[in-house]
């Protein structure tokens, strides 16, 4: 696998160390720097710009009575830590949890291209696009943010090609064409803040129905 | 902390020179010369030692602080402290974890707190990044640990010379008052020093995975 050429945006870094970051895209970046070297040692770097920041603060006197407590806690045995999430096949650890052991639960959305929706919220949705070798996803625009993570296979659309660990982030001004590569399906992990909406394939009022 | 703060005049110096041009390189000059900063030997200790000394002193220095964070989020004092109890005893936990090569006691308390903090306010699945296997850590090469602590302090001493609405700003960020679009649309991070960082962070961390690799 080459080094990932598309990488997480600062701003979003920084909102993800911060843990302010919508939910479904804490889960790309995670499973982003899981798969990218260079954005391990940004995101080590933001974690060291926090650290900066938080002893710049003004201290705020905590009481005897915690601290004490605290002392107090230190030699209880420690509960049992839940045993860190693995990789399994081409899911980082982060993704691992969500995906069922057996696969993803597939639906197809039309042109033998399939989703299976991970997570869905207030904060947008989180899904698996699959999307056979050569084939094009329905174009489509959106209302919010979209980040899109290639896991399998690669893509290539106006913002260029994306490969395995490459992200794009398109924002709502953009209208893109995927178009999967040739040589292998492609499998995405695909986040947004707000519900997609299709201009090709598939009418807007049927959305609520595809959860599209 | 007192140790610290007597051993940063450079710092002071540049943030009344600020408006002298080059005042935060000299700053930062000043703080090459500084000396492995304790914060980091005191969580070596912990974490190698079990050492309660160390860990009342880092607890000293951090817990105000983070309280002063708690309580930046609109948190009541008693709650903060909770919270603060909370994740100063997940700082003696999970000392195990700390790498002295790849991050510092400052990002590292911080980024044990921020979880706690999230995993109080939301019940959620928060995603964490695959940890790198390290079946046998490398042992600790006190020259990289000091380039690192010199990396955060002039980290700090960037931030200490920035002018005050660009400082107000990275607080803000990483205090989690911004949202990304929000920090998109300020831009005020200062991505020099960023990506000075990032550079070395980078060449740090293959450093270590070609240790890795190797054994
Ligand atoms: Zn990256």
């Amino acid at each position: 696998m080459t080094a990932p050429q598309h990488h997480i945006p600062e701003p979003m870094m920084a909102a993800y160390v911060a843990g302010n970051l919508p939910q479904p895209f804490a889960v790309v970046v995670a499973t982003h720097i899981s798969m990218c070297d260079e954005c391990r040692a940004r995101h080590e770097t933001h974690l060291a710009l926090g650290g900066a920041v938080l002893e710049s603060l003004e201290d705020a006197p905590v009481s005897d009575a915690m601290r004490a407590g605290l002392f107090a806690m230190l030699d209880e045995p420690a509960p049992e830590e839940p045993a860190a999430p693995k990789p399994r096949g081409i899911y980082p650890a982060p993704l691992a949890d969500m995906v069922p052991g057996d696969g993803p639960r597939w639906r197809s959305i039309g042109m033998g291209a399939r989703q299976s929706i991970l997570w869905r919220g207030k904060e947008g949705s989180l899904r698996l696009l699959y999307i056979p070798a050569g084939q094009a996803v329905p174009d489509h625009s959106h209302n919010g943010l979209e980040l899109t993570l290639v896991l399998q296979g690669s893509f290539s659309d106006e913002g260029g090609r994306f490969g395995v660990g490459d992200v794009e982030v398109a924002d709502e001004a953009v209208e893109h064409t995927p178009l999967a590569g040739i040589d292998s399906p492609c499998i995405c992990l695909a986040a947004t803040d707000a519900p997609l909406r299709f201009s090709g394939m598939i009418p807007r009022l049927l959305q609520p129905v595809f959860r599209i | 902390m007192l140790q610290f703060v007597e051993s940063r005049p450079g710092i002071m110096q540049g943030h009344r020179q600020a408006a002298r041009p080059r005042a935060a390189e000299e700053a930062s000059e000043a703080l090459n010369k500084l000396q492995h900063a304790p914060e980091t030997e005191l969580l070596i200790a912990v974490r190698d030692r079990r050492d309660k000394q160390a860990f009342a002193q880092l607890f000293d220095i951090y817990a105000p602080k983070l309280k002063a964070m708690v309580m930046r989020s609109g948190t009541p004092a008693a709650q903060a402290e909770d919270i603060v109890q909370d994740a100063m005893l997940s700082v003696w936990r999970k000392a195990a974890q700390f790498d002295a090569h790849r991050s510092q006691a400052s990002g590292w308390i911080y980024r044990i707190a921020r979880n706690r903090m999230i995993d109080i306010a939301r019940r959620d699945y928060r995603p964490l990044p695959e940890e790198l296997k390290i079946d046998e850590p490398p042992a600790e090469q006190p020259a990289e640990i000091m380039a690192m602590d010199q990396e955060a302090a002039r980290l700090r001493a960037a931030l200490d010379t920035l002018p005050q609405s660009q400082r107000e700003m990275i607080e803000k960020a990483y205090l989690g008052e911004l949202s990304h679009k929000e920090i998109t649309e300020t831009t005020g991070l200062p991505l020099g020093t960023i990506k000075s960082r990032i550079r070395l962070g980078l060449e740090r961390l293959r450093h270590e995975l070609k240790d890795l690799r190797q054994s």
